[in-house]
């Protein structure tokens, strides 16, 4: 197990290297640069900028440079966009706010999720199956920038419960309503997976067995049933952690959460390299480990699965 | 009394395409202590007679009748009255070992909770007792190996362990649903023989269904044949070999390999029914080499003919035996 967990990380770094200099070549072979502006800049200006910033050395060695500072000082470089601010800086301030309310977007979503998946599950066509299946099918097809909206619309300027925007770490009212505008597509993906492979689980041979031992349902369900049937949610969960936790760019935009979300397309859109890069290494390496994570609960679930 | 008393079973399927009438009315006893076969092919509704005995039927089954147990009815009691008899009073041993246990659980786990729900065992004594078991059904090394999972254990040994969970609560009734179809002949072997040992030293009655009529009659002391969801003949083991009275008996019979007989088996011709919506007439009528007109109209009542053997044919005897000769 342990074997097998630090192969795993060392594979991570041929990934996380592949996963920099695709992004480090991509990013410079789209057209325009970070200091690309509506009125063009005196050549000179221009000149002394990509200078400074290291431009006008060739890529491999910006992308050498780049790493060795990753690497050896774990400096992810200044900012081409905000003059005075590191990247660093930037991920220092957004990436909290974004975590606290991504992996609170998480837990809702996974319990909310699974319990109305299961409910409709063992409630097969009745009317809790039904109004699961509608919730779900409703918060699927209801997308985060129309829901957002109509949050502020109902929760702020109508009843004037909840601050329409900001963030602080203090006010838990303020997480709200980016968590209902985040976790509610994934909380139903989550309620659709966990009804169908609750339903499959349901009408296999063990639990069959089960039944005719005598146990009450409750028991079939709890020890029998959940497990095999969450294996496909869970598999679900780690893609959708890692998207949870690094935010969205619709929720930091309308509830102004400053999350990192917002960071990572504005720095595509002004061709902030370093801010770009700072963050698509952080979203990989996230993606890396939590994939990892998965599979080392399907082997603590699976017991036909040994690493 | 007898112990088992079912009467006038029927098992109807909901499904988008009609109503699957997969038992009609079917009505057998079964004393204490004794063995009966269900034989039947594929389809001919066997396994979801057993399973409607105990309430095991899918989410669109449906069983109506009577099935009383020790005098009491038992069709369709609420769950939580079934639950005190499964597995307590009425046990199953299923088909497919391979998927009849749960490959998620310690064979231990999966044990100790029918002692720890019937007989109020601590976990500890549970497992010890179910170690016992593992033991009694020749499964080596079962203290140890009873911490292991399902998938550490080959087919044959797996059906042990089903079977062993099934005899746990030393119940009266051991239902077996072709216990023995999934596995190697040679394995399948050693099963009966286990299964008829523990029987003898139980005392329990046993009720075998299975498609094997050599598996019948090693181990039975009366079968119930079964085509189409209905009972078609019934009879005490040795005269239902000697003298089949029912055509579809006869075919089963004739479509055995055979190393004592200079004859080619000879299979039944057709296939089996479709089971959707009421059975008109007798359901073997299409492939039946006695057919007359009234056979496609009207289904034969089960009449007994002689102490203890019943049929259900239009045609009389001699004219079947008469074909025979």
């Amino acid at each position: 197990m342990i074997v097998y967990i630090l192969k795993r990380l060392a594979i991570a770094i041929p990934t996380l290297l592949t996963l920099i200099i695709a992004s480090f070549v991509l990013m410079h072979v789209a057209p325009g640069g970070p200091f690309t502006a509506e009125r063009a800049v005196p050549p000179e200006v221009l000149a002394n900028l990509n200078a400074k910033y290291g431009l006008d050395q060739p890529l491999w060695k910006q992308i050498g440079t780049y790493l060795w500072n990753v690497v050896a000082h774990f400096d992810f470089g200044p900012s081409f966009t905000y003059k005075d601010r590191s990247v660093n800086d930037i991920i220092a301030q957004g990436f909290p706010v974004t975590l606290t309310y991504g992996f609170l977007s998480f837990i809702t979503a996974v319990l909310v999720g699974v319990s109305l998946g299961v409910t409709a599950a063992i409630k097969r066509n009745s009317w809790l199956d039904y109004l699961a299946v509608g919730i779900s099918i409703g918060a699927q097809v209801l997308p985060n920038f129309v829901m957002a909206p109509i949050l502020v619309l109902i929760f702020t300027l109508a009843l004037h419960w909840l601050p329409g925007g900001g963030w602080s770490f203090d006010d838990p009212r303020f997480w709200i309503m980016p968590v209902i505008a985040l976790s509610t597509s994934y909380m139903a993906s989550i309620a659709r997976i966990t009804r169908s492979s609750m339903l499959e689980t349901l009408s296999s041979n063990h639990i069959r067995t089960a039944r005719a031992k005598g146990l009450p349902k409750r028991k079939i369900i709890l020890r029998h049933a959940l497990k095999p049937a969450l294996l496909p949610v869970i598999s679900y969960l780690g893609p959708a952690f890692v998207s949870m936790i690094t935010g969205s760019v619709i929720v930091d935009v309308y509830f102004t959460t400053g999350g990192i979300g917002k960071s990572f397309v504005d720095s595509a859109l002004n061709r902030d390299y370093a801010v770009m890069m700072g963050i698509t290494i952080l979203l990989g390496t996230l993606t890396i480990l939590f994939n990892l994570v998965v599979d080392i609960i399907y082997g603590w679930i699976d017991p036909k699965i040994r690493y | 009394m007898a112990l088992l008393d079912v009467k006038d079973l029927n098992v109807r399927f909901a499904t988008p395409e009609g109503e699957i009438h997969a038992v009609n009315g079917v009505s057998f006893a079964l004393e204490k202590g004794e063995a009966l076969g269900i034989v039947g092919e594929s389809g001919s509704g066997k396994s979801q007679l057993s399973f409607s005995i105990l309430g095991l039927l899918a989410a669109n089954g449906r069983a109506s009748g009577s099935v009383k147990f020790d005098g009491r009815e038992i069709l369709n009691l609420p769950e939580a009255e079934l639950n005190k008899i499964r597995a307590e009073r009425i046990a199953m041993v299923f088909q497919d070992p391979m998927t009849a246990l749960n490959p998620y659980m310690r064979i231990s786990d999966q044990m100790a909770e029918v002692l720890m729900l019937h007989k109020r065992l601590s976990k500890r004594d549970a497992v010890a007792e179910a170690a016992h078991m593992l033991d009694l059904v020749k499964i080596p090394d079962a203290k140890n190996r009873v911490r292991l999972f399902p998938h550490e254990f080959s087919g044959g040994m797996r059906q042990r362990v089903m079977i062993a969970m099934a005899l746990l609560c030393k119940p009266d009734v051991l239902i077996a649903d072709e216990p023995t179809t999934a596995l190697d002949v040679t394995v399948q072997a050693q099963i009966m023989d286990l299964l008829g040992e523990l029987r003898r030293e139980l005392g329990m009655a046993t009720v075998l269904i299975t498609h094997d009529l050599g598996v019948v009659a090693g181990f039975c002391e009366r079968a119930i044949v079964m085509y189409g969801g209905q009972v078609m003949e019934q009879s005490p083991v040795d005269p239902l070999f000697a003298q089949p009275t029912h055509p579809y008996t006869r075919g089963l019979l004739g479509a055995l390999p055979r190393l004592d007989a200079e004859v080619a088996m000879t299979p039944i011709r057709g296939n089996p029914p479709n089971m959707t919506g009421a059975p008109k007439g007798c359901p073997f009528c299409p492939r039946c080499d006695f057919a007359e007109e009234i056979c496609a109209q009207d289904m034969p009542a089960l009449t007994q003919f002689t102490e203890g053997r019943a049929r259900a044919c239009h045609r009389s005897i001699e004219t079947i035996e008469e074909a025979a000769a």
